[in-house]
């Protein structure tokens, strides 16, 4: 009796950025397209990421980043999730993401990019179409 | 076997074999069976402990304090953080890592989130299996977070050595202590918040809650006794608050003392055979079940026979219950 595999996603908010509404609503729109979502709020390190992604075994990441600091901040948690061997794992990052940061954040293997005004159901089909497993 | 892999990662204590087979046993019961059957012996080291309460009765912080305390002691600590899944779209917002410490280190804390994907009774299907593989990962303590709870989920106590109930000062008065449900399971009732108004009110209502208990011999009391087969364990109430760490040592010393009760009265045998009944039970009413729907999808004509002759009502639904029993090949 194979019950339909849930989408488990992880919402964080890495840095010093304690701007969390997006994230939340975020949350929310995941929730509602009937995935198990872990929010585990702000002011997470890099390590407390990959800790968490680790032990959640989630199929999605999803970074909320209005700081500024995704440059300094995604390819470190890239970086730490190889060094793990999970290389299964959806991980984008959205938020405040400048148009010319995007090609350097996508060579350490980010996607998404949603800014602000972005529709839900966008990021909600982003992350349906872009699972790695 | 195809999990043999993952298998022999867990028990020499991987991280993230034990989080893979997690997902494995939450999404797919077949793989669990699998699964479960060629780790069960090395599990039945660790200790359970259950935490149950109100939605927004400080669970999370709570256990994020206590397991502090327990890693203190150089314990290996898992957790398991149940909440609800919606019963309109099926997904689930799991908040409750938000309140753990982060600090906590992976060679130290595993915690996970679970939905409970539409289960009765505060836990999810899975949670038992979740417990075994932790357990064979070699977690000594094993702390169970149930859904925010009502009055009436009470399935922890199945699964848990000890259960600790929180309360909250200014929530339910001395009624609420004495309707059946979640009061009648606990072994410790912890008031958290107790810097807030009322919480010594509400240890003074729990304290008159437990002297009935013992000043009479009720009937619940003697259902209790016959289903765990002991001599009933006293509960204790203690206050602490969550956030400065206030009275947890007194705490620890309770939890301590009711392990001991239960080793020194051998109540836990009697746990761990009432555990594995119950357990037992739910599998075959899974197994049961499953084997009843592919009898009826695959017999529709018949069924949808009998159907209209309930309609007609030559038939009654009891009697075609037992049509199928017959049909399943078990005598009635």
């Amino acid at each position: 009796m194979t019950e339909k595999r849930k989408i488990k996603v992880l919402v964080c908010k890495p840095g010093l950025d304690g701007h969390d509404r997006g994230a939340k609503v975020l949350a929310r729109a995941l929730r509602d397209a009937g995935m198990e979502v872990i929010y585990t709020g702000i002011h997470q390190t890099p390590d407390d990421v990959v800790n968490t992604v680790i032990q959640e075994d989630p199929d999605a990441v999803m970074l909320s980043m209005l700081s500024g600091s995704h440059n300094a901040i995604c390819p470190v948690i890239m970086q730490k999730l190889k060094e793990q061997n999970i290389d299964d794992v959806l991980v984008a990052v959205g938020g405040i993401i400048p148009d010319e940061d995007k090609p350097f954040l996508e060579k350490h293997g980010l996607k998404g990019f949603h800014g602000p005004g972005t529709d839900l159901k966008t990021i909600v089909e982003f992350v349906q179409n872009n699972l790695k497993r | 076997m195809e999990y043999s892999n993952l298998i022999t990662k867990l028990l020499e204590g991987n991280t993230r074999a034990a989080a893979r087979l997690i997902t494995i046993v939450e999404n797919d019961i077949d793989a669990a069976e699998t699964i479960i059957k060629s780790i069960y012996k090395s599990t039945g080291n660790a200790y359970i402990l259950g935490i149950t309460g109100a939605p927004g009765s400080g669970k999370s912080t709570f256990i994020s304090t206590l397991t502090n305390t327990f890693i203190e002691q150089g314990r290996k600590v898992g957790i398991i953080c149940v909440d609800p899944t919606s019963p309109i779209t099926g997904g689930a917002l799991l908040g409750d890592r938000i309140r753990m410490k982060q600090y906590f280190t992976l060679d130290r804390v595993f915690i996970r989130s679970m939905a409970n994907r539409g289960q009765l009774g505060g836990l999810a299907r899975a949670t038992e299996d979740v417990i075994k593989i932790l357990d064979a990962y070699g977690c000594e303590i094993i702390i169970v977070e149930t859904v925010g709870v009502g009055q009436s989920e009470v399935d922890i106590f199945k699964s848990a050595e000890t259960v600790i109930v929180l309360l909250v000062p200014g929530l339910g008065d001395d009624i609420q202590a004495i309707k059946a449900g979640i009061m009648e399971i606990t072994d410790i009732f912890v008031v958290n918040k107790m810097d807030f108004p009322g919480a010594d009110r509400k240890v003074a209502e729990i304290s008159q809650m437990l002297e009935l208990n013992s000043s009479f011999k009720y009937q619940s009391n003697q259902l209790r006794e016959e289903y765990f087969k002991l001599v009933a364990w006293p509960p204790e109430i203690v206050k602490v608050n969550s956030k400065t760490g206030e009275n947890f040592k007194e705490l620890i010393e309770i939890i301590k003392k009711h392990i001991q009760f239960l080793e020194d009265t051998g109540v836990i045998s009697n746990y761990l055979k009432n555990r594995i009944k119950s357990e037992t039970l739910q599998i075959l009413k899974h197994k049961l079940q499953k084997k009843v729907e592919d009898l009826i999808n695959s017999n529709q004509e018949k069924i949808e026979q009998y159907i209209n002759k309930v309609i007609e009502k030559s038939l009654d639904p009891y009697s075609m219950a037992d049509i199928i029993i017959k049909m399943l090949g078990i005598e009635k």
